[in-house]
């Protein structure tokens, strides 16, 4: 194992070139291929979708704790705060939906080349944006 | 041998294959939900709970918890690893994500026993 020890810390890198400590200002100067924006946002929609979890459990709790706590939840479906966590939970539930449909089919599939992964990234992209027009739809 | 202690099943491979199955009944529940929640005219509290009264929705449902709370272990711990680490951010980085992977741990166990008291409490 001679390489393992360059991999734990920082001072054993200080001497290479290899950027380490990225800031978020440098974000903003890489190049950002499609495919890079659909993986990205897949992971800001898991981490979303992981907070959303939990109002989603609050929200099951009340409308099955009563017949009052069902109205509860109907009433506050209805205010401009609680449609934007819906939005936001929903909008990051079918991108992150869409996108774990491209990676079962491409996990499925011998495609492995760029124009592939491009034109899976395109696709993502725009079914999850039909589909999130449709929700905007429903949910307004 | 440097192994990843805090990986779901200890293993890459595993990991990959934990995260797809879990993700296909998560996607399959969610379709056959909202399919049910679209095309039901009108909904009354007795209709919601009664849906949820069935064992088999249940088990289903605790189903999907279970498979949501292992799918996001191993998306949180994937993100965890790839930016908070000593590489990225010198050693403050090993410090904040086990910080960050106990209060993943915490919330996902939270998830787990709110989701069997809301299906069993009542």
């Amino acid at each position: 194992m001679p390489d393992e020890k360059r991999l734990t810390g920082r001072s054993v890198l200080k001497n290479s070139n290899r950027p380490i400590n990225v800031g978020i200002g440098d974000l903003l100067q890489f190049s950002w291929p499609i495919t890079a924006l659909a993986s990205i946002t897949h992971r800001v929609a898991g981490v979303a979708l992981f907070v959303a979890f939990g109002f989603a459990l609050y929200v099951l709790e009340l409308s099955l704790s009563s017949a009052s706590g069902f109205e509860e939840v109907q009433t506050l479906l209805t205010s401009g705060i609680a449609k934007s966590i819906l939005w936001v939970s929903l909008a990051a539930l079918i991108y992150h939906f869409v996108a774990g449909i491209k990676h079962l089919l491409l996990d499925g599939s011998d495609a492995e080349s760029l124009a592939v992964g491009r034109t899976a990234a395109i696709v993502t992209l725009l079914v999850s944006l039909a589909l999130i027009a449709l929700m905007t739809l429903w949910v307004i | 041998m440097v192994t990843q202690v805090t990986s779901f099943s200890r293993n890459g491979v595993g990991d990959w294959y934990l995260q797809r199955m879990s993700s296909i009944i998560i996607a399959i529940y969610t379709v056959l939900l909202v399919g049910i929640i679209v095309m039901t005219p009108e909904w009354s509290f007795e209709r919601w709970a009664g849906l949820f009264d069935s064992t088999l929705m249940k088990i289903a449902t605790l189903l999907v918890i279970l498979a949501t709370c292992v799918h996001a272990w191993i998306g949180m711990w994937t993100i965890g690893t790839d930016y908070l680490r000593a590489r990225t951010m010198g050693p403050i980085g090993d410090t904040l994500r086990s910080i960050y992977q106990l209060v993943c741990v915490l919330a996902i166990l939270s998830y787990l026993i709110w989701g069997i008291q809301i299906l069993w409490g009542n």
